[in-house]
């Protein structure tokens, strides 16, 4: 049997070259949303079930649950087995996962002939073709309104390399040059991946890293038994609603009913509504990715590993809003996976109030503002500003919730507003906390933010597409809830709001005019008749109160 | 001997002030280490110089390393300051980039230098083309500068919205601001920070109107206490870009001395490895809770463009760039409940510090806290009981040591103590490799090809275990490890570096403007430099552009030399770091000039590195004072004990060995050999 030691070693070098092929695809992407956003992840998988073996600790969350069920799409797709250097590629997300910017990258990776695992990427690329440019269609019934849809194919057939592959891919996006730069990027990345892989099992010998992978997994079964033995048994259950699917206007349910017995947990969602025809539907491979994205928020030292999920049991009806296949449209899922995070907090507050939080604000408010420059020199090009919102974090067992922050899916930045008004004709007239947005508390939410834009151009379209409109972050523990999500546009001299709230498409904006945005805070953690006098009137003081 | 005339490095950290001494007159050498003092560093530098340099008489200039402003900030201990700032955004310093402190667990906070209702709004408004919106109003400047006084404000900062672009009304409001400020601790944004990025440029600005104060007020001390005792010569401060600066700049730019300690230390060993025939060297600085890597390629390091002093406590100024994780001699080891060994990242520090220490109380925290590296080396054998370092301790307890292994790795592992303390060394050292792999890959290096460089008091006890894990086949000890930064101070030049934001396309680059700006920093560094009063072997100035392609938002920094100044050749300059970097060119998109970075550097000159070279070595079996039972890989071995500053150049040992001397212990594995070389590094190879 292997030593504690060698284990305990193995564990972090496997990680390392995890982490490695992440620090790779960063150095080398050509778009932001990787470079500098991070939104990627690489791994090693399971060489029969594609089960998730290791992943980086650099990635984001969200694709640490999803990046399994990518490889193991391929692997279903592949009867007759691989060859020694194939590579595909795909975007898929009913197979794969999340929406129809990530390209997953699945390499199978061979060892004196024989499989031995795969090695995989996956990154979010700028743009994907479809209707709306960055492809977050708010109005899409069907995904191919939202990009193309690419199946598992080898872009490297037995090591030769495929450029029909290429150029479809580059012939279906409005930024080619990108899709070139991060597919190579990512290319890079495996191949750094498989040399890594190769120096630690000369090493160490395959079957000592085969026997430390298989334990390893034990250990993460055993370390989330261990997680769930600490709560108490009993039936927990907590529902939320969206807002609406962008095309209908009525509340979609996303309930949770679990029930904790012993060291194993039964999720039910069961409650939760059916598909929807707007883009808010999702796959049952992000559904459980974004359980994993809770688990891992509540219980931050269980690992990347497929183990985490065993003693979870997982039921979602095929029919569910949480579960769709093609053509359903996914591209907000997003909003959906911070829902699902939000009623888990909910229901996991009843058993372990000293693990969990106020939910956060819940919503990535995705806003595209678009024209053609008039000026002489410029004139007839075309710009979209397109970017993602911040808002309040829920108060927690240690204190009040951390004012604008990103969302729990994700550990991107905002860009600065400097960079978005040198680069587009656009001026911000406010950057500001939003005052009363926290939810009450013995430890208050955190404050969202407000963001008031002026258009300088002559005009221009914008969509929004965003959630919490109608149903605000909820406070944990007697805490109370944050303030509503508010979009607001000028129109005539007047000021107005979308009739679905938070989404709409089509807001035509004339020079002067201004859009803003309030975004929620995060809701509160314990009764707010249990706070420290002194912290409201510290509040009051700073103003993040007004009375 | 003639009278002598020193020049001196003094490194102040956390737990030791490290001193070094250069006799110029004498052309000798010395070093020193005492505990630091906290509250009043200045106590424990004066002590420090003392032993070295009784009368400062004979002191030319003391180049210093502080972590005075650093501790500030961490503890949040700064003078109250307020900011000033464009009617909607006061609170871009709170609001930070979105971000969060982990990325697993909800439950962060942040608490902003400058609290809320001391950041006031003025109407005005620059836009991004640098054209005046709104101007501002002085006589609301001048009615919120009141309003901040009143409130007790010690320092202010003015940060106006795209005054990167167009300074005019930030510039006017900040002398309304100075006309009824009662002292200097006025900081304008773009007078620091000319670059876009608003947060990055506020959060710069506003630390350091905050430490001024306190950063003024500490160096005020300290240049007292030395003139006091006769010192007529120059004090210097290193800078977070491993240049030093006078005591007046660093009062106006305390911000600058973020990183100034850590930065000493890289400048010496890339110094020390270049001289040494290694300009490829990876160093390793290994402290109490934290290891800090830094690459350095051609002799030369790299320069981050900010760093993080805390989350959202963002500092932007160039730095030399240093990687830190949490694996230090008072790293904690346990099991976690899934039964794997985890080493770090929880720390012991130096208070209580590791078990072997005998400062925890029993029973209370010696049982939650298990116990770390420095306990591990220390039952292991690698470590002499009976001669810590730093001398504040006697002894070390061994025995402490040994049950807390026992107890908290040994037992849940099914290990005896020795099996288990080489655990923990194992998962350490496995983590601090991966550190240097990492660091590596991020700038596009294998660092197989490195020399591999520890430093600080724990570094050399692991280096030959960091080649193994690494694949390096060098490794260089500098003759004095644990003074590395306090040798740096005395080596580094004087640097000011310049930094202006264009963003521009580089077909509509004003080179007649660029040119007119170039030749004006330059001037301002030149006079910069000969206010400070330090002789220079000669001056150089530099000249990098940060480019991209239209679309990105990563630049990369592109050199031009001075003669090369125009757009072709820009765009020549550009092309040929972008292939070098990434391997190919984007031909039809358009090239854009984001910044323009200056930078003008004294070069002063170097002492001849052979004074480090031993002098009277004696041959190695003259050296050897002893012999020590060492635990490794699973047996024991009977290690010589060598007394490491006695040997000759060109003596060579081979492992099992340990060598000794009063900042560190050398612990050389079997298999390995260490030869001294010419300038008293120890040369390990496998």
């Amino acid at each position: 049997m292997i030593d504690a030691v060698t284990l305990a070693v193995l564990n972090g070098r496997l990680e390392q070259i995890a982490d490695e092929m992440d620090a790779t695809l960063y150095r080398s992407a050509f778009n932001p949303i990787i470079a500098e956003a991070h939104d990627a992840s690489h791994g090693l998988y399971d060489a029969l079930s594609g089960e998730t073996l290791v992943q980086g600790k650099s990635g984001l969350p969200i694709f640490v649950g999803a990046m399994a069920f990518a490889v193991k799409a391929v692997i279903d797709r592949s009867p007759n087995g691989f060859k020694d250097g194939d590579v595909f590629i795909f975007n898929d997300p009913y197979e794969g996962g999340t929406h129809l910017n990530d390209f997953k990258l699945v390499r199978p990776f061979f060892r004196n002939g024989k499989l031995f695992c795969h090695l995989a990427s996956v990154g979010h690329w700028h743009d994907v073709g479809g209707n709306v440019p960055g492809n977050y269609n708010p109005v899409a019934t069907e995904c191919w309104q939202e990009a193309m849809l690419i199946p598992p194919v080898k872009l490297y057939d037995g090591g030769e390399y495929r450029p029909d592959i290429l150029a479809i891919l580059q012939a279906n996006s409005r930024l080619p040059n990108s899709v070139l730069g991060d597919l190579n990027g990512q290319v890079a990345a495996l191949e750094l991946g498989m040399r890594r892989l190769n120096d630690l099992l000369d090493e160490y010998g395959d079957a000592t890293v085969l026997e430390a992978l298989a334990e390893l997994r034990k250990r993460a079964v055993k370390l989330m038994r261990a997680n769930i033995a600490t709560l108490p048994d009993g039936n927990y259950s907590f529902e939320d609603y969206l807002d609406n699917d962008g095309i209908v206007d009525e509340p979609l349910l996303i309930a949770v009913d679990i029930e904790k017995k012993g060291e194993t947990m039964r999720l039910d969602f069961s409650r939760t509504s059916p598909a929807c025809a707007g883009p808010v539907n999702i796959a049952r491979s992000t559904a459980v990715a974004s359980i994993y994205v809770a688990l891992k928020h509540i219980f931050p030292a269980v690992p990347a590993n497929s183990g985490v999920l065993e003693p979870i049991e997982i039921i979602i009806p095929e029919s569910s809003l949480i579960s769709v296949g093609k053509p359903k449209p996914v591209g907000g899922y997003t909003e959906t996976i911070l829902r699902i995070i939000d009623v888990m907090f909910g229901a996991l507050a009843q058993a372990a109030p000293e693990r969990v939080n106020g939910m956060a604000y819940g919503t990535i408010n995705a806003l595209s503002l678009a024209g053609y420059r008039t000026d002489e020199k410029r004139k007839g090009q075309r710009w979209v500003m397109f970017s993602f919102f911040g808002g309040g974090h829920g108060g927690h067992p240690q204190g009040d919730g951390l004012n604008h922050g990103n969302a729990p899916i994700s550990t991107a930045t905002i860009p600065p507003l400097e960079i978005l008004e040198a680069a587009y004709p656009v001026r911000f007239t406010q950057w500001a906390l939003r005052p009363d947005s926290g939810g009450a508390g013995k430890h208050r939410g955190g404050l969202g933010a407000v963001y008031e834009i002026e258009l300088l151009e002559q005009s221009a379209d914008a969509f929004i597409f965003g959630e919490r409109g109608k149903f605000p972050p909820q406070g944990v523990l007697g805490g109370g809830e944050a303030a509503l999500n508010v979009f607001s546009y000028e129109n005539g001299g007047e000021w107005k709001q979308p009739p679905a709230v938070s989404k709409m498409v089509g807001i035509k904006l004339k020079q002067g005019e201004r859009v803003r945005l309030e975004t929620p805070g995060g809701g509160g953690y314990g009764p707010a008749s249990q706070r420290d006098p002194a912290a409201q009137a510290n509040d009051l003081r700073l103003g993040y109160l007004t009375k | 001997m003639s009278s002598s005339r020193y020049i001196i490095g003094v490194d102040v950290g956390g737990t030791f002030t490290d001193v070094f001494f250069l006799d110029e007159a004498n052309q000798r050498i010395a070093i020193a280490k005492v505990p630091s003092t906290r509250g009043d560093q200045s106590i424990g530098f004066i002590a420090g110089l003392k032993q070295g340099a009784p009368d400062f008489k004979t002191i030319a200039t003391v180049v210093h390393g502080t972590t005075v402003g650093t501790n500030a900030l961490l503890e949040r201990k700064v003078a109250k300051t307020g900011v000033i700032t464009t009617i909607g955004f006061r609170d871009v310093l709170e609001m930070r980039r979105r971000d969060r402190p982990q990325t697993w667990g909800l439950n962060g906070s942040f608490t902003p230098v400058v609290p809320r209702d001391l950041r006031l709004e003025v109407d005005e408004r620059v836009l991004a083309d640098g054209s005046v919106h709104t101007p501002v109003d002085v006589a609301q400047v001048k009615a919120a500068a009141q309003q901040l006084l009143d409130a007790g404000c010690e320092a202010a900062c003015v940060f106006f919205i795209n005054s990167y672009a167009n300074d005019v009304n930030e510039n006017a409001a900040v002398a309304a601001v100075r006309s009824l400020w009662p002292n200097a601790h006025v900081t304008a944004s773009a007078e620091l920070l000319p670059e876009i990025r608003e947060f990055e440029r506020a959060s710069t600005a506003s630390l350091n109107a905050a430490l001024q104060p306190v950063v003024g007020g500490y160096l005020d001390k300290l240049d007292k206490s030395l003139r006091a005792g006769g010192f007529a010569g120059q004090l210097l401060i290193v800078q977070s870009n491993g240049g030093v600066m006078s005591v007046e700049t660093a009062n106006k730019l305390p911000v600058r001395t973020a990183l100034s300690g850590p930065a000493a230390g890289v400048i010496a060993c890339a110094h020390l490895a270049r001289e040494a025939g290694f300009p490829n060297v990876i160093t390793g600085d290994m402290g109490g809770t934290s290891f800090d890597v830094s690459l350095i390629a051609n002799g030369e390091s790299a320069l981050a463009a900010q760093t993080a002093i805390d989350f959202g406590m963002v500092v932007r100024t160039p730095m030399i760039e240093i990687t830190t994780i949490g694996a230090g001699g008072g790293s904690i080891a346990g099991v976690d409940a899934s039964g794997l060994l985890q080493v770090g990242p929880q720390s012991a520090g130096s208070d209580p510090g590791p078990v072997c220490y005998g400062l925890r109380e029993i029973g209370a925290n010696e049982d939650e806290l298990g116990p770390t590296v420095t306990d591990a080396n220390v039952a292991l054998g690698r470590i002499n009981a009976d001669r810590p370092i730093g001398g504040k301790l006697k002894r070390l307890d061994v025995e402490a040591a040994k049950v807390s292994i026992l107890k908290h790795v040994g037992v849940p592992l099914k290990l005896d103590v020795m099996a288990a303390a080489e655990a923990m060394l194992r998962v350490a050292n496995a983590k601090m490799a991966g550190a240097v792999r990492l660091v590596s890959i991020e700038r596009g290096h294998d660092p197989k090809k490195f020399a591999y460089m520890p430093f600080g008091g724990g570094g050399a006890l692991h280096v030959c275990a960091m080649m193994r894990e690494v694949g390096v086949t060098t490794g260089v000890v500098p003759r004095y490890p644990g003074v590395t930064s306090a040798l740096g101070c005395v080596i580094a030049d004087m640097r000011h570096d310049g930094v202006r934001t264009l963003n521009t396309a580089l077909d509509d680059l004003d080179i007649a403007a660029v040119a007119a700006l170039i030749e004006q920093r330059g001037k301002a560094g030149r006079a910069a430099l000969a206010t400070a009063e330090v002789a220079f072997e000669r001056i150089e100035e530099s000249i990098e552009f940060d480019m991209l392609y239209a679309g990105q938002t990563h630049t990369i920094a592109v050199p031009v030399a001075a003669d090369a100044l125009s757009r072709a050749g820009l765009r020549a300059a550009f092309e040929r770091v972008y292939q070098k970097a990434f391997g190919r060119l984007l031909p039809g998109i358009a090239i854009r000039v984001l910044n323009l970075r200056t930078a003008v550097t004294g070069k002063r000159r170097k002492f001849d590195l052979g004074l480090l070279s031993p002098q009277d070595g004696k041959a190695a079996k003259d050296c050897r004072i002893g012999e020590r039972k060492v635990w490794h890989q699973g047996r024991e071995h009977s290690a010589p004990v060598y007394e490491r500053l006695s040997l000759a150049v060109g003596e060579s040992v081979a492992g099992p060995a340990l060598f000794e001397q009063s900042d560190t212990t050398i612990w050389l594995e079997p298999g390995m050999t260490a030869r001294v070389d010419s300038y008293g590094n120890l040369v390990i190879s496998v």
